[in-house]
């Protein structure tokens, strides 16, 4: 009897036409298939999803969370691209 | 890069939750914290998974088809509910069949309140009404527990459970205008439910050995008795409004506190339920023993096909 568990799948849903799929949670099943059946019984049963996308586990590969100063440091440290960094002067509208 | 001690970690961590940033799956977290989580996150699929069975026992004999198609449909809603929180708890890195295994050799707890029988159809109101609601009660304050994948399975138990609880509560008001023996069998369900339902929110706080760790680490934020409490003061009222009496006879209203007080809890029987020794305890356990066994032919043969067309897929390119 062998005990292999099935594999680990990530599901994403989107809820409506217009939106992004988006994280929802996991599930096990043995395949692809199996995995999208299951979803939408684990995760759909209220009307929350138009299209289910399923992706191994182990496919992710995912930035580390003590990396995250320097990955987003150039972001932090650029104040600039935000339209707040710039004055208007009183007066001037549509911008 | 620079070696950070781990009272340092400590710090920082706690830091994040004293400021309410959740805590997620890859980030750093003391191991009493992800064991603690493991344990908890666990039980409570446990509970959902064997909350299955009480009413399972009465899907075939549901009185007419629109009952039965709603007990089906929140029979189902409670594997999801166990399914999401399995989901949950191997974020944590802790294997979802060994969690199960816990449970089959009573190593793993599941809510005492399951270990009852349901020996009439008003229990399936009687468990929406009290059990489920008591659960609505033990779960909301869960949706802001500072562990972000268990707060986000918790935000989605806690919309469907609110259909759970007026279905049953429809049941038994439902029965409690009834016949007389309609309102016999409603008031026979109360009692036998009532003290369970008020023990499923844990000892008392004095004896309750985790809750002050597991309030400072917010993945508790309410205490057994405020929400026992809580509890009685809404449920109380309910019971009067449908004719039947809650089976307490030092309950009482206290003006002054604006609460109700009740009668001692008997912690012995609760104790003795935990321990294993409830009504059915076995029963639950050997069912879920048996779904496990008996199914195990099924999952293998669905991994074996699932790997054969790999394969041939493999072949074939």
């Amino acid at each position: 009897m062998s005990n292999k568990e099935w594999p680990l799948w990530e599901v994403f849903i989107r809820s409506k036409q217009g939106l992004n799929h988006k994280h929802v949670g996991s599930l096990r099943a043995s395949d692809a298939q199996m995995a999208v059946d299951n979803a939408r019984d684990v995760y759909t049963r209220r009307s929350e999803g138009v299209s289910i996308w399923v992706v191994e586990s182990n496919s992710v590969f995912a930035s580390e969370p003590t990396d995250a100063d320097s990955l987003f440091e150039p972001a932090n440290s650029k104040a600039y691209r935000h339209p707040m960094f710039y004055d208007v002067p009183d007066g001037i509208s549509h911008m | 890069m620079k070696e950070v001690t781990i009272s340092e970690l400590e710090r920082r961590f706690q830091e994040k939750i004293d400021n309410d940033i959740k805590i997620e799956p890859k980030d750093w977290m003391p191991e009493e914290y992800r064991q603690t989580l493991i344990r908890q996150i666990s039980q409570h699929a446990h509970s959902e998974i064997v909350g299955m069975l009480p009413e399972g026992n009465w899907i075939t004999r549901a009185p007419n088809l629109r009952r039965k198609a709603v007990l089906l449909a929140k029979v189902q809603d409670e594997a999801g509910h166990g399914l999401y929180l399995y989901s949950a708890v191997e974020t944590l890195g802790a294997d979802r069949e060994a969690t199960i295994d816990d449970l089959h050799t009573g190593k793993a707890k599941y809510s005492s309140i399951f270990n009852y029988p349901t020996t009439s159809w008003a229990d399936m109101g009687t468990i929406g009404w009290l059990v489920d609601g008591a659960a609505i009660m033990n779960q909301v304050p869960i949706c802001r527990c500072s562990y972000g994948p268990y707060a986000r399975a918790m935000v989605r138990v806690c919309k469907e459970e609110s259909f759970h609880q007026r279905q049953g509560f429809e049941i038994i008001s439902l029965l409690a205008q009834g016949t007389p023996e309609q309102k016999a069998m409603a008031q026979d369900s109360l009692n036998r439910f009532w003290w369970p339902s008020l023990m499923m929110f844990g000892p008392n706080d004095a004896e309750s050995k985790h809750t002050a760790q597991s309030m400072k680490w917010k993945i508790k934020r309410s205490t057994n008795d405020e929400l026992r409490q809580l509890f009685i003061d809404v449920t109380v009222p309910q019971a009067e409004m449908i004719g039947l009496t809650i089976p307490d006879k030092d309950l009482k209203f206290n003006e002054e506190t604006g609460h109700y007080e009740s009668g001692p809890i008997n912690w012995d029987e609760f104790w003795e339920v935990v321990k294993g020794n409830g009504p059915c305890n076995k029963e639950r356990v050997d069912a879920r023993k048996k779904a496990k066994d008996e199914g195990a032919w099924v999952r293998e043969a669905a991994m074996a096909y699932a790997e054969k067309r790999k394969e041939r897929s493999a072949i074939r390119a």
